[in-house]
């Protein structure tokens, strides 16, 4: 899954004079398109910024697999089954991959957890809401991954190295998540008419939020230009809104569903969809805590968390036993 | 609860027989056979590799980024170890 920029670190910090020399050398390696490594020196907001990326891009992944966790359960047939299954496994890959390299910024897994469990860090606004219906996990591979794969692409070409190698591993897995909830669309548009039905609700309710995860619009997402300068994001949220539609309205076209937006029209000249405007208000109301499964989301996490925290325990006390045995022998 | 974190393994694959073992990213493990099986469910989901290494990652030792220059200096000027230094007629072959 992915990262929305949510409350991105731009000030720099204050600098004395060799800082400035080491500022000049990192912009310049920066610029050439050269990779930073965690033991180059980069300014202190540079790392505090992939910290809360990575971070949330993690903690989304995490968080993500529990709406579709949500249906494993009841998939319609054991093929299905296996997919949903290999597919939510994957998501933890992703947030182990990038809980790996934002480790590599010299933040510890537990401090990422806490942050997690105790609400101060963000995840993508698109997991709060519920998953009604067997059409939501179409909806979800299809539309959810389409546009996290719209926004890692270019991710993998990030400055910071551990970030974009990640991204490369997550975005080779991606493109099977995008398909199979495709694949999961076409059967119901080749089914009865309830099931038809119920994909064009699931569409409905999963369109806006899907345009949601591009982040806030250019005008209000002041710490933008600072990562385009440090080339940790290379395009706009706008920018990578609008490549979804263009590349979206067709496949929706084709599944014979129509999209939730009376504005919706192609523009001959420019070549794009024109869209209507997003609720905002909805989008900020989700980032603060208060969309349909805020609550329920961070609770199974805080749940799963301290249920696991005896086989932690028990699995370093055993470790310490084979260690103490072998020192013995 | 204790909030001893388990040590970090870095994780290393060797993609099929032929190639060196190449690193991937790292996993926490209590021990470094947990470690191996936690590298296989994260690192090799899609037959990414036939070998897996994990090493405690306290137990690298890496040279520093600021010496870089001074570091591989002795190699940089140095071009008579490469092959194309040599100037050899068009004429002789085979060399």
């Amino acid at each position: 899954m992915y990262t929305q920029g949510l409350d991105q670190q731009g000030d720099g910090p204050t600098l004395v004079e060799n800082e400035q020399d080491l500022l000049e050398k990192f912009q310049a390696k920066v610029d050439a398109e050269e990779k930073i490594e965690p033991k180059d020196w980069m300014p202190a907001a540079y790392r505090k910024t992939l910290i809360r990326q990575i971070a949330q891009h993690a903690h989304s992944e995490i968080i993500g697999m529990q709406p579709e966790g949500n249906w494993i359960t009841r998939a319609p047939s054991l093929r299905r089954k296996q997919i949903l299954l290999a597919k939510v496994q994957d998501e933890a890959g992703h947030g182990l991959y990038l809980y790996s390299a934002a480790e590599t910024l010299g933040v510890s897994r537990d401090e990422l957890v806490d942050q997690l469990i105790d609400g101060t860090a963000k995840y993508s606004s698109i997991f709060n809401y519920p998953t009604t219906s067997w059409a939501d996990i179409g909806a979800i591979g299809w539309l959810v991954d389409g546009a996290a794969i719209m926004n890692q692409i270019p991710l993998c070409r990030c400055s910071y190295g551990p970030y974009a190698r990640a991204m490369v591993r997550v975005c080779k897995e991606e493109s099977f998540h995008q398909r199979q909830g495709y694949e999961i669309m076409i059967a119901l548009s080749r089914g009865s008419d309830e099931q038809k039905a119920m994909m064009q609700d699931a569409f409905n309710r999963w369109w806006w939020p899907s345009l949601m995860m591009f982040g806030p619009s250019d005008n209000d997402s002041k710490h933008s230009a600072q990562s385009m300068a440090w080339k940790i994001k290379r395009f706009s949220n706008d920018e990578l809104r609008q490549k979804f539609v263009d590349a979206t309205v067709p496949q929706a076209e084709y599944l014979g569903l129509t999209v939730p937006d009376p504005d919706l029209k192609f523009n001959e000249e420019t070549g794009h969809y024109e869209f209507g405007e997003i609720d905002w208000q909805e989008f900020y109301d989700v980032i603060q805590g208060n969309g349909p499964c805020n609550r329920q989301r961070l609770a199974a996490r805080k749940s799963a968390h301290e249920n696991g925290a005896w086989v932690r325990e028990a699995a370093a006390a055993y470790a310490e036993k084979q260690r103490q045995r072998k020192e013995a022998a | 609860m204790s909030k001893q974190q388990w040590p970090l393994y870095e994780v290393f694959i060797r993609s099929k027989a032929g190639l060196s073992h190449k690193h991937v990213g790292s996993v926490h493990a209590a021990d470094a056979q947990m470690a191996l099986d936690n590298a296989r469910d994260v690192y090799t989901r899609r037959m990414e590799g036939v070998s897996l290494w994990v090493v405690e990652a306290n137990a690298i030792t890496a040279s520093e980024p600021e010496d870089k220059a001074a570091w591989f200096e002795p190699a940089e000027n140095k071009v008579y170890r490469h092959p194309t230094f040599y100037e050899i007629p068009d004429e002789v072959k085979g060399l």
